[in-house]
Parts: structure tokens; C-alpha cells; sequence
């Protein structure tokens, strides 16, 4: 399983939104690669299964193979281990 | 000395300030980025330029923002600004707005303040700490919050 986290410069929002998503995975129990970049790199990645971003930016992500999840809150581990939750089942 | 208190260098800090819209927060930061010495004022620009591109998505947390842009020519050492209003505004987040707390984030790359940002997340785990900012009027407060 491989999780992208992405935002508009790849080295803030996208950053904070990886590391509190690798904090969750592990209090989950659930393994997952998790990488931090920006739209158009991640727009050429093909081998995510999820796309971890926030709800403004979920539009530029569409037509990719992948689930893409909006999170609100970057900060609200609960957010983010349900959305993670429901999309790795 | 944490890396977060180091990232904020001197003049970093402007607290109780006013602005009338988004676009006047992020500038402020951005001049406080300029003050303290991490980037021109180009950088300020283009991270106005990217919340017009992309939309108030910086805006991570009820109340707080963190304004940034990619690493360029335009940063001269990696660091963070912040600026406390005295009146909210709002940028247009569904969720999280309005913003009283702006952090504006300069990187020099994408691997070297990745410590800097763990410290970062540790603090804004914790309920209630946008709050414990904004009752500060003193950057020396501000310090021994992120210490």
C-alpha cells in the first residue's frame, strides 16, 4: 500500500498531512508507505493507492488511479484515522 | 534550544496585529519572514500567488493558516513566521475559517526541515494551543511556548 500525501508546494501542508498520517497508521496497526509531494508529481504517480490532501485541492486530482481523501483538520489524528481506516478496508 | 524556537528568528514575531483580508495576513507574515532574515520579498508573491492558484487550502486547522510556497531562489534560510490578529479573517476555507494565527513557512528544499515540522505537529496535537498563542502579547511568550 502506497499513500501519497499532496499540497500545492509538496514542503509544508503535505508534510504535516504524511507525518500525522505515518503517527495514525501506527497506532492502527496498518503498514503503508507514505511519501509527501506536490500536485504535479503527484498527478505522474501511478503506483498510489490512496491520495491524502486537503478538500481544495482534491479537484486537481481527479482522473487518477488512486482514492483521493480530503482532510479538514491536519492536525485531528481522529480525521485522519477514520478517513485512512475506511479507505484501507 | 528546540529547532522550532530557532526557527523563529529575531523579528519573526508580530503579535495582536490587524489585517483587513487574507491577503494583508500573509503579507504581514511574509514581511516578518523578510524582517528575520529567511527571504525576499519575492517569496511573499508567491505565496499569495499560490492561495490565488490553488484556493485557501493552507488554512489546516480551525483558526490558523500556514502560508507557504516552494523552496526558490527567493529563500535564503529555512524558517517560520508568525503573526497574531487581533480581528479574524477569513480566507475562505469551509471549515476552518476565520484565521487568527499565521504561520508563514520558508524551506530551502524539501528534505531539510522535515525535524522542524515534527516539532511543529507535536504542538498543534495538543487542544487548545492556537488559543494558547493568542493570549500571548510577548515574543518572549511565544518562545517558551515552543520550547
Amino acid at each position: 500500500m502506497k499513500i501519497v500525501a499532496v499540497c500545492g508546494a509538496g514542503i509544508g501542508t503535505s508534510v504535516l498531512l504524511k507525518m500525522n498520517a505515518e503517527k495514525v497508521l501506527r497506532t492502527l496497526g496498518l503498514t503503508a508507505t507514505v511519501e509527501a509531494t506536490d500536485i504535479e508529481t503527484a498527478r505522474a504517480t501511478r503506483d498510489a493507492q490512496i491520495l491524502l490532501t486537503t478538500p481544495e485541492i482534491v479537484d486537481k486530482l481527479q482522473g487518477l488511479p488512486a482514492e483521493v481523501i480530503a482532510i479538514d483538520h491536519v492536525f485531528d489524528l481522529t480525521e485522519i484515522a477514520e478517513k485512512l481506516e475506511k479507505a484501507m478496508a | 534550544m528546540s529547532l522550532l524556537q530557532s526557527a523563529f528568528a529575531e523579528g519573526s514575531v508580530l503579535l495582536g496585529a490587524s489585517a483587513v483580508d487574507w491577503r494583508e495576513a500573509v503579507t504581514l507574515a511574509g514581511e516578518r519572514l523578510v524582517a528575520s532574515g529567511r527571504c525576499t520579498e519575492a517569496y511573499t508573491q508567491a505565496m499569495i500567488a499560490t492561495i490565488e492558484e490553488l484556493g485557501p487550502y493552507v488554512v489546516i486547522a480551525p483558526g490558523m493558516a500556514m502560508p507557504h510556497a516552494r523552496p526558490s531562489e527567493a529563500v535564503l534560510s529555512t524558517g517560520m513566521s508568525l503573526v497574531t490578529l487581533a480581528e479574524p479573517v477569513a480566507f475562505g476555507h469551509k471549515k476552518n475559517d476565520p484565521v487568527r494565527v499565521v504561520f508563514a513557512l520558508a524551506a530551502l528544499d524539501h528534505d531539510r526541515h522535515l525535524e522542524l515540522l515534527s516539532e511543529f505537529a507535536a504542538k498543534f496535537s495538543q487542544p487548545d494551543f492556537v488559543n494558547s498563542l493568542l493570549v500571548c502579547n510577548d515574543p518572549e511568550q511565544i518562545n517558551n511556548l515552543f520550547a
